[in-house]
């Protein structure tokens, strides 16, 4: 018997719902059999994997630690992803925003006043605005496609961040480590709970999903966005104006990802390393389009990512397994994305043989 | 013994029949009429013959023998040559060399020998054709006759046309049916698709008529009057025809000044110094075979492109320079070739296709979108132009084309504009949609908006312009007033022959 796939007559609203569902479970069975083939029994490793970090308050904290980027970035992509801008490159303006913002706390070290905090979350944030600007700038200027831009540019940020820890942000008295001096205290976030390290980004975030919710639901502008996207045609019709939408969608994003990068220094991690970027801006693709580039959906998934983090920290330490068993997870969390949503707008049927068909 | 016969074909597709229990049968030397709506079945039939799509119940008989069509290239071996409505040419490449591709390699000996072939058939049939020129040189007409000529080099019994009239002006259709009816006294057969009833009434031997799927009837056209045909293709419950009055427009809102154009795109015709002014309270019908110009000309009305303000005026003011937006809110309704992926976005609801361009009413208070509005003018569009859809909810591409395009011209008139703009209002629109679309156009004009109709559909603008003009190659033909316009005329004028009328003085 064989199958075969059949165009549906409308796109099915339940598939697009059960799709990311599907992937997950698809993921965690795949995730079984690794574990299988790797000799550890697969319940206790999947258990390992994505329960017991999440055991106690410690590790409901430390979600929140790593929810706050991924939303942040997500949530600007989500903007990008809707005007069909494919910026990649959440991860070098995150980057940007970590350097500035850090750049400028080093700079502020001594000063303890009210203003300094916000200041440098302003500055973080105008660093991956301009970050994303080039990008928007070769894009509507040359007609550069965003997706090379973007890359290229993350590049550029990370070896930005890798020179300024070895040369100039170096801390004088850091034994030639590649780090920064630590921040100072009026130069770092304010965490929500005493003694845990999740700060108050992570309401940013949330109020930045909120926004741009609303934003895209209620307003003209974001319904422009969203046309853009589905029908450039229609687009030029209807007479939006495309490269002011591009320009605001990079921009918009440029900043949430910088904002989540100095919230990143001048919070959790407080000072500049050449680690501050765990690829937070990639896996917030993955986030996008598991949360169906809707915000309620992409807050969901970015705890389900910022667990995979935790997931691969914890096998490492639990079962001695490579901690890059998070990058995998990510990874077959989209492939199995992009194979499911293929039924969105197909359906397998079986074959049937017709009297007349014959070997075609 | 028939040359081809079908019975009891039938073909479903997921949620529609296609053809249900289809039989027809065609003799030799018998020029046989398949005539249906769009939407009838009709491609599908002919499809069927030619091997694309394999039926799923029912027989085809070929000189009285049962055969399994298995794809196009048996269908040519069997006889069975059929010319598309979308050309497949080659644009880069000459005459000859398009004709050599598509033989068998054992029918081209030489390309000298092939051309001498060429020249042979078309100057046998009266279908003049130079086989050195590059078709991208040649016009639609002639494209055609390449077409043809390609499958009367391959011995073709059966000839299938697809409704090849419909990009032809009034003169090369009168040459076409010439030759066709020298085929068929040569014993060729011709199956003749097509929706003019006038056409196949000169034509035809026999017609079968389809209707959602089924046959519906067969006649002699000649014997048959175009009403009774008309109620066999639409079923009884749809008016047929109306007659419009016309109307003498008042001040002119739409003024074009001398406008030349030339766009980016190397493939797009350059306007030559086109002027043309739009009444308020008539209806002005641009005729013209397409790819002439029609498109560039409504962009730069549309203001998706941009030219010198002045060379556009809306009621006096210079526009040309004024993006689609502005132009809007100057009182511009559009309604685009392309319904899907122009005039509405395909996975959109219909209230956010409402939305697309009704903004700058008061659906929108200052970039808020106000959804309880957005949602009941998407409503009234469904109700007031009788849009059959699931809901104001349902995917724009889930609407069948006629009832999009009900939809689409339903939004821009509601908005009341002082200048509508239709391209192809009816094209590939049943009957009763069409009718219901033509109304609504003469009542907008008799509420005094300006109306200008691009068309290749002559009948249609005949019925509904109250002064008309054709675009050839970019430029414009002169303007009159429909009742001193004949038909052959507007066929000079399409044609690019815009010398006065010899019986002018019957006009102004």
């Amino acid at each position: 018997m064989l199958f075969k796939l059949e165009k549906r007559p409308s796109d099915s609203q339940l598939m697009a719902y059960c799709s990311p569902l599907l992937a997950v479970v698809l993921t965690l069975i795949s995730g079984a059999l690794l574990f299988a083939s790797l000799g550890h029994e697969p319940m206790k490793a999947l258990y390992t994997f994505f329960v017991l970090p999440l055991e106690d308050l410690y590790g409901w904290t430390e979600l929140g630690v790593k929810v706050a980027p991924l939303l942040l970035c997500a949530i600007g992509l989500m903007l990008c992803f809707k005007a069909k801008v494919w910026n990649i490159g959440a991860e070098g303006q995150f980057i940007l925003g970590g350097v500035g913002g850090g750049y400028l706390a080093l700079q502020l070290l001594d000063v303890d006043a009210f203003w300094v905090m916000p200041l440098i979350l302003l500055f973080g944030a105008l660093c991956g605005l301009l970050w994303a600007m080039l990008a928007a700038w070769l894009k509507t200027h040359f007609a550069a496609n965003e997706i090379l831009t973007t890359i290229m540019l993350n590049y550029i940020a990370l070896n930005l961040l890798y020179f300024c820890v070895h040369g100039p942000l170096k801390d004088p008295d850091g034994f030639n480590f590649p780090e920064s001096a630590m921040f100072s205290d009026s130069t770092l976030l304010p965490v929500i709970i005493e003694d845990y390290r999740l700060t108050i980004s992570i309401y940013f975030a949330l109020f930045a999903a909120a926004v741009v919710w609303t934003f895209m639901s209620r307003t003209l502008l974001g319904f422009q966005i969203s046309v853009l996207g589905e029908d450039h045609s229609a687009a030029r019709f209807a007479g939006f104006k495309e490269k002011k939408l591009i320009w605001l969608v990079l921009l918009v994003s440029g900043s949430l990802a910088g904002l989540a990068g100095v919230a990143e220094v001048a919070g959790p991690i407080g000072q500049l390393n050449p680690y501050i970027a765990p690829g937070y801006g990639y896996a917030a693709i993955i986030i996008v389009f598991l949360g169906r580039m809707h915000p309620i959906g992409i807050v969901f998934a970015s705890m389900l990512l910022a667990l995979t983090y935790m997931g691969g920290e914890m096998v490492q330490m639990d079962l001695a397994l490579p901690k890059s068993l998070t990058g995998l997870f990510q990874g077959m969390l989209l492939f199995y994305l992009l194979a499911c949503d293929l039924l969105i707008g197909y359906r397998i049927v079986r074959a049937k043989s017709s009297p007349i068909a014959d070997q075609a | 013994m028939k040359r081809i016969e079908l019975t009891n074909i039938t073909k479903r597709y997921p949620g529609a029949i296609a053809n249900s229990a289809v039989g027809i049968s065609v003799d030799a030397g018998e020029i046989h009429a398949l005539l249906g709506e769009n939407g009838a079945g009709k491609s599908t039939l002919m499809k069927i013959i030619y091997g694309v799509v394999k039926p799923d119940e029912g027989e085809m008989y070929w000189e009285g023998e049962r055969v399994q069509v298995r794809g196009a290239s048996h269908a040519r071996e069997l006889g069975i040559g059929m010319v598309f409505q979308h050309f497949s040419l080659f644009e880069t490449l000459t005459v000859t060399e398009n004709i050599a591709l598509s033989l068998p390699k054992s029918d081209v000996v030489s390309m000298e020998s092939l051309k001498q072939r060429i020249e042979e058939v078309s100057t046998r049939y009266g279908m003049k054709l130079d086989p050195n020129r590059y078709v991208h040189t040649l016009s639609i007409g002639e494209q055609q006759r390449v077409e043809i000529v390609r499958c009367l080099l391959q011995d073709v019994k059966l000839l299938i046309l697809d409704e090849p009239t419909s990009v032809l002006t009034p003169q090369e259709v009168d040459t076409l049916f010439k030759t066709l009816r020298k085929l068929a006294s040569e014993g060729c057969s011709i199956l003749f698709i097509s929706h003019k009833l006038d056409e196949v009434r000169a034509l035809c031997d026999n017609a079968t008529i389809l209707r959602g799927g089924k046959v519906s009837g067969d006649c002699v056209p000649r014997e048959t009057t175009t009403d009774e045909i008309a109620r066999l293709m639409v079923g009884n419950d749809t008016p047929l025809s109306e007659e419009y009055k016309k109307a003498l427009g008042q001040e002119v809102f739409l003024r074009i000044k001398a406008l030349s154009f030339q766009s980016d795109d190397p493939f797009s015709t350059t306007l030559k110094d086109i002027s043309l002014q739009v009444k308020s309270g008539e209806i002005m019908g641009v005729a013209g075979v397409a790819g002439n110009g029609q498109e560039e000309l409504l962009n730069l009305i549309s203001g998706e492109e941009v030219c010198d303000a002045s060379a556009v005026t809306f009621a006096g003011e210079a526009v040309g320079n004024l993006g689609p937006r502005q132009r809007r809110e100057l009182g511009l309704g559009f309604v685009p070739e392309e319904r899907l992926g122009r005039g509405a976005v395909p996975d959109m609801s219909l209230a956010n296709n409402a939305l697309l361009t009704a903004y700058h009413g008061d659906l929108v208070d200052s970039g808020w979108i106000n959804s309880h509005k957005v949602k009941s003018f998407a409503a009234q569009i469904i109700e007031q132009f009788k849009v059959k859809a699931a809901g104001i909810d349902a995917q724009a591409k889930s609407l069948s084309g006629g009832n999009l395009q009900k939809y689409i011209i339903g939004r821009e008139i509601i908005q009341a504009p002082k200048l509508l703009v239709c391209s192809h209002p009816t094209w590939g629109v049943d009957i009763g949609a069409a009718i219901l679309i033509r109304h609504a156009l003469i009542a907008l004009r008799d509420q005094g908006a300006a109306i200008l109709v691009v068309s290749e559909d002559i009948d249609e603008l005949y019925s509904i312009s109250d002064r008309i003009c054709a675009i050839c190659d970019g430029e414009l033909s002169p303007v009159d007033e429909m009742k001193n316009v004949s038909i052959n005329q507007l066929g000079k004028w399409m044609a690019g022959d815009f010398s006065p009328l010899t019986n002018q003085a019957v006009g102004v």
